[in-house]
């Protein structure tokens, strides 16, 4: 197959995760679709580490998994945090940081 | 052959995009992640890298995914309606917003002129993609941004523990906080006599003295054996330093 064909694929899922983002108001389901959004990247990253026949663009993807992994982490324990201080789990609730 | 497993792969990966953003409930939405991580795996394969196709499934699909049901499960995955006010005004608009940004990049991908982009990629070398081959860039080339992300790794797992605790948030650090007078510790700390409440540690730390005078003439429901608990606690007493707190 050729390159572009999996750049199509890595367009669509990130445009179907940003609407998601956008969309959703579970903060959970917000950080699903944060995480549809970086696997679109990485595997546009790894179609052109293909393409280069060069293996720093799977670094690139490792690393970026590392990020997301931690990013899972700090996410779901503010959620926790959220759950245990009987705040509701609704993003569009959560305004005290708005200015 | 590789055509139609491609297709599967992406058909699959976009269903289980789409399933994890219209799924009401979270629990199917992280179930259908699952399923698009899964497929992606296999665009990873026909991409030939190995390595990032079996650590996809193994951390992401196995245990980032595993630790999201847990919070699920934890949090109550109660269905979120997308709200009153603007429902379904939202929905168009997101959906427009996304087709913009799938247009917008297809533009940005097709259009950049790239001569390779139509091709399979460079020639296959031997090795390309292999566990071999990545750990070696890992510990050379790019030695510096594995570091990074180890300590990175460090500081998001002593900010989760930080974040989920007990008592949620930052507050009460002040409660516990151990003095150098905690290293002389009434004589009682450690005791039976402890556990049961009739003194606690607070309240015996300045008046130890005094009341160990009187402990023997003192009312109370237990008092019949009073006497041989007080023998017994002047024999504990040198290594009461190792007692429970009473928190």
């Amino acid at each position: 197959m050729a390159i572009e064909w999996y750049l199509i694929v890595s367009a669509l899922i990130f445009s179907i995760g940003a609407g998601g983002v956008i969309t959703r108001r579970n903060p959970l389901v917000v950080l699903l679709c944060l995480e549809l959004m970086l696997n679109a990247a990485n595997l546009a990253l790894i179609a052109f580490s293909r393409m280069h026949g060069n293996g720093d663009g799977q670094i690139f993807a490792i690393i970026v998994m590392v990020v997301a992994a931690c990013e899972v982490c700090i996410g779901l324990g503010v959620i926790v945090a959220m759950y245990r201080r009987r705040l509701p789990i609704d993003v569009d609730e959560l305004r005290e940081l708005q200015g | 052959m590789a055509e139609v497993v491609f297709f599967l792969a992406a058909i699959g990966a976009l269903a289980g995009a789409v399933g994890t953003v219209a799924v009401r409930n979270p629990f199917y939405s992280v179930l259908a992640l699952v399923m698009h991580l899964l497929s992606l795996a296999l665009l990873f394969l026909l991409l030939r890298s190995e390595f990032v196709a079996a650590a996809q499934v193994v951390v992401y699909a196995g245990a980032v995914m595993v630790l999201y049901m847990f919070v699920v499960a934890y949090v109550g995955g109660t269905s979120m309606p997308l709200g009153p006010g603007g429902t379904r005004s939202m929905r168009i608009g997101s959906i427009v917003f996304a087709g913009v940004l799938f247009v917008e990049l297809a533009i940005a991908i097709l259009g950049t002129g790239l001569k390779a982009l139509g091709t399979e990629g460079a020639p296959y070398e031997p090795g390309f993609g292999t566990p071999a081959r990545i750990g070696e860039l890992l510990l050379t080339k790019f030695l510096l941004p594995f570091e990074i992300a180890s300590f990175l790794l460090l500081i998001a797992a002593v900010g989760a523990v930080t974040l989920a605790r007990r008592r949620g948030g930052l507050h009460d650090a002040e409660e516990q906080r151990i003095t150098p007078l905690d290293l002389v510790r009434p004589v009682s700390t450690g005791t039976m006599a402890e556990a049961v409440g009739t003194r606690t540690n607070a309240t015996t730390r300045e008046r130890t003295g005094l009341e160990y005078g009187g402990h023997s003439g003192r009312a109370g429901p237990e008092d019949g054996d009073d006497g041989e608990r007080t023998g017994l606690e002047a024999g504990v007493a040198p290594g009461g330093d190792t007692g429970p707190e009473d928190r």
